[in-house]
């Protein structure tokens, strides 16, 4: 079957650790890795695998735009901002992996839909696509009043970018809870662990919900956990879902969620990093499917986002 | 001008204190006691929820009273007193430092776990640029070396600090202990070094004497020793113990030690002592904050409080981490139940 091309920018961790998720991808096929070391790991990596590499970063890959359709950018929020344009202009659709935003933030189980022909996608950030999920799940049965958050990741795997700014994934992952999840306000904290060895991604998840049918909501979180499965197979709930009843005739459920990554390349702790590039790939993968099936309809970035 | 030497005190009733009244402080309480201490010739008054700007969440607890209110009440009434506002880092944002610094705050402690200074750059920056001093916070400082310490106090001076405290989050330090991390620190910067104490060992005052000897210069305290686990360094005691030694605080000692007893007294809940749980936290190296946390999740599913710690002992966790306490006395209690194995929802 014909599958659609990707390209990778960027050689690093995530970078490399997308390559392998790639090349299980059923309708993806990656043909192209893009860095700025000649010598790095991953390029060699990618070579290995059978991918065209160039270590002239965004230049050396639109030398090789008819080989590819899809891109991820795996770099900095600020080698992004440089590069969305380019890739615009020469008609490429790019899923952006970095705080960057150029585009609509996109959860692949919750909102992908409205994004159809979108020339540029944001991934929230890893809390938001940890846990966003099952805000909507709640909010499919019952109005959110109010979902928190807590993301723990090991220190080990919280990289420069994330610990200069860290803010960044607060306020992000807050704003996703509410604009995406539907949450009328939403909270995201953030915890770096240090233990070693180092723990699994871990995140909390609280909704405040008008009264409803706990079995409703049970049987919703039941189903988003399916469904996120499918392509994080790691993602666990440690214990039951929590619902209790609060003052004024509301619910409050409780869930504890465990990440472990599925250590493509990325070690197995590091679940936050695992949720990005599975993430990626499953946006990608639908993505594809649309452009395949021809349903994908391009739109002006800025017509989409007045 | 007298020559002795002078020590900074921050008293934090208003906000480790917090702890200690799953923080619900009134604004009028606030006001009450900000006025009390200002008058008392306190230095430095710091008043937020206990885990600092933004903690008010399901996690932590909710305030009673917004930062907004509280903040607003302190500073209505503040004189000489510098107000003081804690920010953690993952938790609260740069604009909620930035909402602080509107309502008055010119003293910011920013707190990090003791080998993660490196995610309060841009906090530190941002007070700095607002003008506030800033004190950053190394918590659960027994968890790291002395060599540590060091490290991370060098890049807290780097970004810009005024001050680096070894913060014995869990009361787990020694006399001895305390004393090797001030030393570090004093060799490796040049800012002031400062510490913050917890009880659960019955070494608050001790600890804070030991760091003042080996060369800190400015201390956390409570009145009545109201905080977080068996509370914080009383600042009465601390007041006139220093007194006794020959520093300076510009603290009056009978005016303080009247804030303890008629103004502060009153609105505590319950007096904060050693009790066993608060003690084993000492003992074990347990985040004080979780002390109410692991009370009422012990009682909710009917596990002992102590055994609950013990699990968050082994699972290394630190500050931040109240949300895991709920899922390890579900676990605890599912055992208890003797239901082989944890209930997943998956098969």
């Amino acid at each position: 079957m014909e599958k659609v091309k990707a390209a990778i920018i960027g050689s690093g961790n995530i970078g490399t650790d997308l390559l392998y998720k790639l090349k299980r991808s059923n309708i993806l096929e990656p043909t192209i890795m893009a860095g700025i070391i000649p010598e790095s790991e991953g390029l060699a990596r990618a070579r290995k695998e059978g991918l065209v590499t160039t270590h002239e970063g965004i230049e050396g890959l639109l030398q090789l735009a008819d080989q590819f359709d899809i891109a991820f950018e795996a770099t900095t929020a600020r080698a992004h901002m440089e590069n969305a344009p380019l890739l615009k202009k020469a008609n490429k659709i790019a899923i952006d992996l970095t705080p960057a935003a150029v585009g609509p933030y996109v959860i692949p189980l919750v909102n992908l839909n409205e994004h159809l022909g979108e020339p540029n996608v944001n991934l929230v950030s890893c809390g938001g696509q940890a846990t966003v999920p099952f805000v909507h799940a709640m909010r499919e049965v019952a109005p959110v009043e109010y979902a928190e958050i807590v993301a723990t990741i090991a220190s080990k795997s919280a990289g420069p970018g994330t610990r200069q700014n860290i803010d960044e994934f607060t306020d992000t992952t807050a704003r996703g809870l509410e604009k995406i999840g539907g949450a009328k306000h939403g909270k995201a904290i953030i915890v770096l662990n240090p233990a070693e060895p180092p723990i699994l991604m871990r995140n909390t998840i609280y909704g405040i919900v008008e009264e409803t049918d706990p079995e409703k909501l049970l049987r919703s979180i039941e189903r988003m956990l399916t469904r996120i499965k499918e392509y994080v197979p790691g993602y666990r709930l440690r214990a039951k879902p929590l619902i209790e009843d609060v003052p004024d005739g509301k619910k409050k459920v409780t869930l504890f969620v465990e990440v472990e990554g599925a250590g493509d390349y990325l070690p197995k702790y590091a679940g936050n990093l695992d949720m990005m590039t599975s993430a990626a790939v499953k946006v990608g993968d639908e993505i594809g499917k649309h452009l395949l099936a021809g349903t994908w309809k391009k739109k002006d970035n800025v017509e989409a986002r007045a | 001008m007298s020559d002795k030497v002078k020590i900074h005190i921050l008293d934090s009733t208003l906000r480790d204190g917090s702890h200690a009244l799953a923080h619900q402080f009134t604004a009028e309480q606030v006001t009450n006691v900000v006025k009390a201490l200002d008058d008392a010739g306190v230095e430095i008054i710091e008043v937020s929820h206990g885990d600092g700007l933004g903690g008010s969440t399901v996690t932590y607890g909710f305030s009673k009273q917004s930062e907004l209110e509280l903040l607003k009440a302190a500073s209505s009434v503040i004189k000489k007193a510098k107000l003081a506002v804690l920010l953690l880092p993952g938790i609260g944002t740069k604009d909620d430092l930035k909402m602080a610094a509107d309502f008055g705050a010119k003293v910011a402690q920013i707190a990090t776990h003791v080998t993660e200074a490196d995610i309060s750059e841009q906090h530190v920056g941002v007070a700095k640029k607002m003008g506030m001093e800033v004190i950053s916070m190394l918590m659960m400082s027994h968890m790291g070396s002395p060599e540590k310490i060091a490290e991370q106090g060098k890049l807290v001076e780097s970004y810009g600090s005024d001050v680096v405290l070894v913060t014995d989050s869990a009361g787990a330090l020694m006399p001895h202990s305390a004393k090797e991390r001030i030393a570090a620190l004093r060799a490796a910067v040049k800012i002031d070094i400062g510490f913050h104490g917890h009880n659960n060992l019955s070494l608050a005052v001790a600890n804070s004497v030991a760091a003042i000897e080996e060369g800190a210069r400015w201390l956390d305290a409570c009145t009545c020793g109201l905080g977080a686990g068996s509370g914080n360094t009383p600042t009465e005691v601390i007041a006139a113990v220093l007194d006794k030694l020959g520093y300076e605080t510009g603290i009056d000692l009978w005016k303080i030690m009247d804030v303890a007893e008629e103004i502060v007294q009153p609105i505590m809940p319950k007096p904060v002592r050693i009790g066993k749980v608060s003690l084993t936290m000492g003992y074990a190296g347990i985040y004080s904050s979780f002390l109410l946390h692991a009370d009422r999740a012990a009682e909710k599913f009917g596990v002992d409080a102590r055994d609950i710690l013990v699990e968050l002992g082994k699972l290394k966790l630190v500050g931040g981490q109240e949300d895991q306490i709920v899922e390890v006395a579900l676990a605890l209690a599912e055992k208890k139940k003797q239901v082989p194995g944890r209930e997943n929802l998956q098969t």
